[in-house]
């Protein structure tokens, strides 16, 4: 089984720490001229999320986690999981509702997504930064008004509730940036 | 003071446990394979001089060890290293706060503690006298993340607390010595005649980084020959490489070494500080990623 040395250890390498894929986020070699060298390493957690610190013993070895991150397609949801394809390969994956967590408010048929594999199935389940959506239900608005100033909830069609302008209706195509989950843009449906 | 120049590619490696020298293999023109090591400091060569009657030296030279990389580490880095014949470690400390000061912006006051003393304050652990069980849990207590599944010695652990704890602290604003280091860590300095428990070493630390570390020298040859052959047996015990006794340099300790202080100062950091850098490789053209 592969493994990395502490002195291999550098941001995004993954490795398996209680039995659960991290990644380290920063590595700090530690060492007195005369005296014991300790890595002092930030670990995001894949599966949970949780950053922990740990201490290592320089020279120490931990193994290493099969983890990749591809580009695959969002195909459709089943009810249970969310299936994904790789464009090139035509191979599907299915992810959990766990890997997908907040992203499912913003997966749409077709797009494409960071998706992270550990030992071949999805772990993390990443949105497009910027998705286009339909929307589905909103207050009738003032006709006419562009100034801005205010805004209503809408829901789209993924279920996602954003903040919204008064002047977007109803039908609308909207750009929401994914990653603080506010409105852009109207937008043209593609 | 008369500068000297002492080999880098020298017969012996070091034998600290925790400094691992750099191997040089080569062919001779007959073909044999010959091997030899990079001095990871040149203390053991100037301290043949000076037995050999060289009287006070310098040196600035670059040296290599293994391994060490990181925020305060390149693996090639360069020392100041100085011997002063009839000074005690503290007239050198003196020394160094006048040499320092004359480099730096703004001269910063100089202050000097004892390394029992620093625990005491700062952790309220002896660490002459705590067990590896105490240590363990003042770790733990201040948040040393997973320490309780590593395999650390008595001073492995006081490296730990001292690394973590206690250093970043130090010489925020001042010139910090830290002297009278445990008995167990003398290195190559002489222990405290009227008190054995420590030694005559100490280090200089500013803006929490360590930058020197010098030696009220030992010059008994035979004390220096059982230390040899304890970080020989703690490399063992470790399985790491073999470091057979620089044979010469115990040969020039038998033959004498003036009563004398030395310290090495590291000047890249030294350099850091002067100019306020985070990163080592912020005062090194070609860190050893793009040597």
């Amino acid at each position: 089984m592969a493994s990395y040395s502490t002195s291999e250890f550098k941001g995004g390498l993954k490795i398996m720490l209680d039995g659960d894929p991290c990644s380290i986020i920063e590595n700090e070699f530690v060492k007195p001229g005369k005296g014991q060298a300790f890595n002092r390493v930030r670990i995001r957690n894949l599966k949970t999320g949780r950053v922990i610190e740990r201490t290592f013993k320089s020279g120490d070895s931990v193994e290493a986690a099969d983890v990749m991150e591809y580009n695959l397609q969002y195909l459709y949801n089943d009810g249970e999981f969310w299936h994904f394809m790789d464009p090139d390969s035509f191979e599907q994956y299915q992810a959990d509702a766990a890997a997908v967590g907040e992203s499912v408010n913003w997966l749409k048929d077709q797009d494409m997504c960071a998706v992270t594999l550990w030992n071949g199935t999805p772990l993390i389940v990443e949105p497009p930064n910027f998705v286009i959506l339909t929307i589905t239900e909103t207050d009738p608005g003032l006709k006419g008004d562009t100034s801005g100033g205010g805004n209503k909830p809408a829901t789209l069609e993924t279920g996602a509730v954003v903040k919204v302008p008064l002047f977007v209706q109803t039908g609308d195509v909207i750009k929401v940036d994914t990653r603080s989950g506010e409105y852009v843009s109207r937008a043209k449906e593609e | 003071m008369l500068e000297v120049d002492t080999p880098h590619l020298g017969a012996f490696a070091n034998p600290d446990p925790h400094i691992e020298s750099l191997a040089v293999a080569w062919n001779d023109p007959g073909g044999a394979v010959c091997h030899g090591w990079l001095h990871t400091s040149p203390e053991f060569p100037m301290k043949r001089l000076l037995a050999a009657g060289s009287g006070s030296i310098y040196q600035v030279c670059k040296v290599f060890r293994a391994g060490e990389r990181g925020r305060l580490h390149n693996p090639e880095f360069t020392l100041l290293e100085w011997y002063r014949l009839g000074f005690d470690h503290h007239a050198l400390m003196d020394e160094m706060v006048e040499l320092i000061n004359s480099l730096l912006p703004t001269p910063r006051v100089a202050e000097r503690g004892s390394y029992r003393d620093l625990f005491l304050e700062r952790l309220s652990l002896d660490p002459l006298q705590a067990s590896a069980e105490e240590m363990r849990q003042v770790a733990l207590a201040h948040g040393v993340a997973s320490v309780e599944g590593l395999e650390l010695g008595r001073d492995d652990l006081l490296d730990l607390l001292f690394s973590y704890l206690i250093q970043p602290r130090l010489g925020r604003d001042t010139l910090c010595f830290v002297h009278a280091y445990p008995a167990s860590q003398a290195s190559l300095a002489r222990l405290e005649p009227e008190e054995p428990t420590v030694a005559r070493r100490f280090e200089l630390f500013m803006n929490g980084v360590e930058l020197a570390n010098g030696f009220h020298e030992l010059q008994d040859g035979t004390e220096q020959a059982e230390r040899f052959a304890e970080d020989l047996r703690r490399r063992e015990v470790k399985g790491q490489r073999p470091t057979p006794a620089d044979s010469r340099l115990l040969a020039a300790l038998d033959h004498g070494l003036p009563d004398c202080a030395g310290v090495a100062l590291g000047l890249e950091r030294l350099l850091m500080v002067i100019m306020g850098a985070e990163h080592i490789d912020e005062v090194i053209a070609f860190p050893s990623e793009r040597a």
